[in-house]
């Protein structure tokens, strides 16, 4: 039965072809739009690091004066920590694991001759930060705490950083110049070398960074960093008097991101105990002013709604496609609607030569399929197409948006339903037509 | 008249096709009167016209939407910036040559610069240009007593303002084609190489601001800087560097300030045709005083490349929109357009009939002009609401400003427009129907 009511609705079609074509282009732009913006979506908010996130945590304390008032267009300063508050929760050791960090732009000047000075981006971390969030390593490790104690001179380089420096020599125990643009440069032991390594989106950076491009060539001591009074790049909020040259170590100026690795939501929720009761003292030390209660702990997931990294201009657009789709879809439903009831004598003679109302619903459902797998096809084209448009802008983002195997069936899927709920309507009126009534007028 | 046009209502509803009676009140002239069989005909296709009346509707409120969300880019996207901007380009430099300082070397390298032909004037500044995004902004405040106030209550209030700020070497107010419509430019003796200068040039829309209806030649701007600034000029427009809040970004100032850092960035006046010649020669220019430093290619542009960059989520939002705008109106009149036809064919022997019985060619036109008119200003109505809705939606989760109302009867004839447009086709089609076709079966 299902062949013959195919070639009915293949029959059917073909007799408006134009009308046809234009159902199915308006669903396939519809659909196309939707996935677009659904895939780009999709690729912003995807867990970076898939398996370790569960277990990831950002603290979040509040020590700003009573009196501060947040400039509309600022980044919030208790985003990132200050330094003391930094060092405490990393002295408390009350996670499995947790680091410090912030980025930093450094002048990297080569031993090669034929290379000249360049700038690379890195962080400034402590030695967790590489067994938290399992940086793969190609060769040696990363620093222990001893280092991060006695400030040593170490570094950590991305695998395409340490061949462009050292070719096919082992990098390990090698020295790099390192420094501020315009000062003498510092020589730092390579102890390690990770594969190029950047979660998408880089979830540990603050908003200042771009979370879809960035990724860290160098990792060195954030002991080190502040020793060096390295250049900082990142957010860097202060609040009441500034403290010149030391802002680094200053307890009113935030600049540091902190991670914390729980494993169970037992360990998270003693962890949020623990910094309100470190809010509690620090502001029964006359450190903090505002009530304990606004220390917050964020999971990986909730930090990165937290941080909004979708610019509005996206879920715009996502919107938009969204309207387009809906009105299309009504569009749809209506011109079916309309060429269905149009067949209500021939409906009317099969009801009355004994069709059920189910057949008829079959029959006219299948039409609709029809078109809906047809308009999905078209809008898994249009959405390629969309696609290829948002990987050519220079977003930060743009180079990301491609459609993974779950997004393809993805489209497939949204197109089926969207073409088996306006089929829905127009079939199941279809399979209303009275027997008789039309059967009289013929 | 009345039995006539009751006739097209019918639609294979056989049992009120005939009342001779009203046969005789044929008459020629469309009227009012017609509203009425064809709000009939419509409670017949009662879900089809809701489908149509509903896409006509959501089309509306999204088109309205859509339209002001356009205007609204567009005039954000072509603001002036008070510079002349297809004369200027832009090349950034890093480094200087060991045992130099930065004024020196900046010296060396005007020198160097001015002597390329083409270049009418070139100033060395720190990178601040309007829309550059690299930008500083500085609380000033016209009185002593406002600043305390202001540093009290950590807040601008009422009095003070936070300007962009921006400086440059001699010459910066020429070199820009800055409009200086008060005061003089900066005397050599001025210039300073921290930011602490004795002097400033401030933009119209600052003067206005912090010294409403005063001369602002010779008044103060207090800082927190050691000494207050004295105001010797003012220039008609000038746009900050970053746009923050409508109505504020206006607000700039300029310093008589040498850039005092490791990086440079060198602005040049040439004709337009030139500046692509001009940033080639200058980087060869540049290299040639010191083969050492770094010019790096993604530091050279002209300020047309600037401000494009600036804007470029805009414009590609501005084409998105306009391309849904565009994709939806043909999505719906497609619709009105499909339905039409599908009403004529399903409508051909009533129409015969009416023929048949003296009704004219451009009574039937004008019976789906008028059909559909009602169908759209049912949506048109009920989008008008929509609008309105969505624009509230939209104002509480993105930044829009509240949609002017006017833009809800231009929407509404572009509606009825369109759906006159789409139906004109069919509608000549229905009239073309010859009277002979109710002689004949079905």
């Amino acid at each position: 039965m299902f062949a013959y009511y195919l070639d009915l609705a293949l029959r059917s079609l073909k007799r408006t072809p134009v009308l046809t074509a234009l159902m199915v282009l308006a669903i396939g732009l519809g659909i196309g739009a939707s996935m677009t913006m659904i895939t780009v979506l999709h690729v912003m908010t995807a867990d970076p690091l898939p398996g370790r996130s569960a277990h990831l945590y950002v603290p979040h304390l509040d020590p700003l004066p009573l009196t501060y008032q947040q400039p509309e267009t600022a980044p919030e300063p208790n985003d990132s920590l200050t330094w003391p508050d930094a060092m405490a929760l990393l002295r408390a050791h009350r996670g499995v694991r947790q680091a410090a960090m912030a980025g930093g732009t450094l002048l990297l000047t080569p031993q090669l001759a034929n290379l000249q000075p360049f700038d690379i981006t890195g962080r400034y971390a402590t030695t967790d930060f590489f067994a938290m969030f399992g940086v793969p390593f190609v060769a040696g490790s990363g620093w222990t705490s001893a280092d991060d104690a006695a400030r040593a001179h170490v570094v950590v380089l991305a695998e395409s950083l340490a061949v462009k420096l050292f070719g096919s020599e082992n990098p390990v125990g090698q020295t790099v110049e390192l420094g501020n643009n315009g000062s003498t440069p510092n020589g730092f032991r390579v102890v390690g070398v990770t594969r190029d390594w950047a979660p998408r989106p880089l979830f540990y950076e603050d908003t200042a960074g771009k979370p879809y491009t960035d990724a860290d060539k160098f990792f060195l001591p954030l002991s080190v960093a502040v020793d060096l009074k390295l250049d900082f790049s990142g957010n860097m909020m202060g609040w009441g008097r500034g403290s010149g040259n030391g802002w680094r170590t200053s307890p009113r100026i935030s600049w540091l991101q902190f991670w914390v690795q729980l494993d169970t939501p037992t360990r998270a929720r003693a962890y949020h105990q623990f910094l309100i009761d470190y809010s509690a003292e620090q502001k029964a030390l006359g450190r903090f002013q505002r009530p304990a209660t606004n220390a917050k702990l964020y999971s990986l997931m909730g930090w990165m709604a937290h941080e909004n990294l979708v610019p509005e201009d996206v879920r715009l657009q996502f919107w938009l496609a969204i309207g387009f789709l809906g009105v299309a879809m009504l569009n749809i439903v209506a011109l079916l609607l309309a060429k269905f009831l149009r067949r209500s004598p021939e409906i009317s003679v099969r009801r009355a030569m004994g069709a059920r109302k189910r057949d008829i619903f079959v029959q006219f459902g299948i039409e609709s399929a029809l078109i809906g797998v047809a308009g999905g096809l078209l809008g898994l084209g249009i959405a390629q197409l969309g696609l290829w448009s948002i990987r050519q802008r220079p977003d930060d983002y743009a180079h990301l948006a491609q459609m993974d195997p779950s997004m393809l069936i993805g489209t497939v899927a949204l197109a089926i339903v969207a073409s088996v709920l306006a089929g829905l309507l127009p079939a199941w009126r279809a399979c209303r037509v009275p027997p008789a009534l039309q059967l009289k007028t013929l | 008249m009345q039995a006539t046009t009751k006739l097209l209502a019918v639609d294979g509803d056989s049992h009120k096709t005939s009342r001779p009676r009203s046969l005789l009140q044929e008459t020629s002239k469309v009227s009012a009167m017609e509203i009425r069989p064809i709000l009939a005909t419509l409670r017949r296709h009662k879900l089809t016209a809701v489908l149509l009346t509903l896409q006509v509707a959501f089309t509306c409120a999204i088109v309205c939407n859509v339209a002001f969300m356009i205007v609204h880019r567009v005039q954000r996207v072509s603001m002036p910036t008070g510079i002349a901007e297809n004369q200027l380009s832009v090349i950034e430099v890093l480094g200087t040559t060991q045992g130099t300082n930065p004024q020196a070397q900046q010296a060396t390298d005007l020198a160097a610069l001015r002597a390329i032909p083409g270049v009418e004037s070139v100033v060395a500044t720190n990178g601040s240009l309007p829309l550059s995004q690299s930008s500083s902004f500085y609380g000033v405040c016209p009185t002593m007593q406002a600043l305390q106030q202001a540093m009290q209550a950590q807040a601008l209030g009422t009095a003070c303002a936070q300007p962009g700020k921006y400086g440059g070497s001699s010459g910066l107010i020429k070199t820009l084609g800055l409009d200086l419509v008060k005061g003089r430019d900066f005397h050599a003796d001025e210039f300073v190489n921290d930011d602490d200068p004795p002097v400033a040039i401030i933009s119209e829309a600052l003067a206005q601001r912090l010294y409403p209806g005063q001369n602002p030649l010779g008044q103060a701007l207090y800082t927190g800087a050691k000494n207050p600034i004295r105001v010797i000029g003012v220039v008609k427009t000038l746009l900050a560097a970053r746009l923050r809040m409508p109505g504020t970004d206006y607000y700039t100032m300029i310093y008589p300030q040498l850039p005092d850092d490791a990086y440079v960035f060198y602005v040049m006046r040439s004709a337009p045709q030139d500046r692509a010649r001009v940033l080639q020669a200058a980087r060869v220019a540049l290299l040639k005083v010191d083969p050492s430093r770094l010019v790096p290619a993604s530091g050279i542009h002209t300020y047309t490349q600037i401000r494009a960059q600036y804007f470029q989520r805009d414009t590609t939002m501005i084409g998105l929109l306009i391309a849904s705008a565009l994709g939806l109106l043909f999505v719906t009149a497609l619709g009105i357009t499909g339905l039409a036809n599908f009403w004529v064919g399903q409508r051909t022997r009533s129409i015969g009939i009416r023929r048949a019985l003296g009704a004219t060619r451009g009574q039937i036109l004008r019976y789906f002009q008028t059909e559909n008119f009602l169908i759209v200003t049912f949506g048109v109505v009920l989008g008008v609401l929509l609008a309105v809705g969505l624009n509230l939606l939209l104002m509480k989760h993105y930044e829009l400003a509240r949609l002017p109302l006017w833009y809800l009867p231009v929407g509404a004839v572009a509606l009825w427009l369109l759906g006159q447009l789409a139906v004109l086709a069919p509608a000549l089609r229905a009239s073309h129907v010859p009277p002979v076709v109710a002689t004949r079966s079905v």
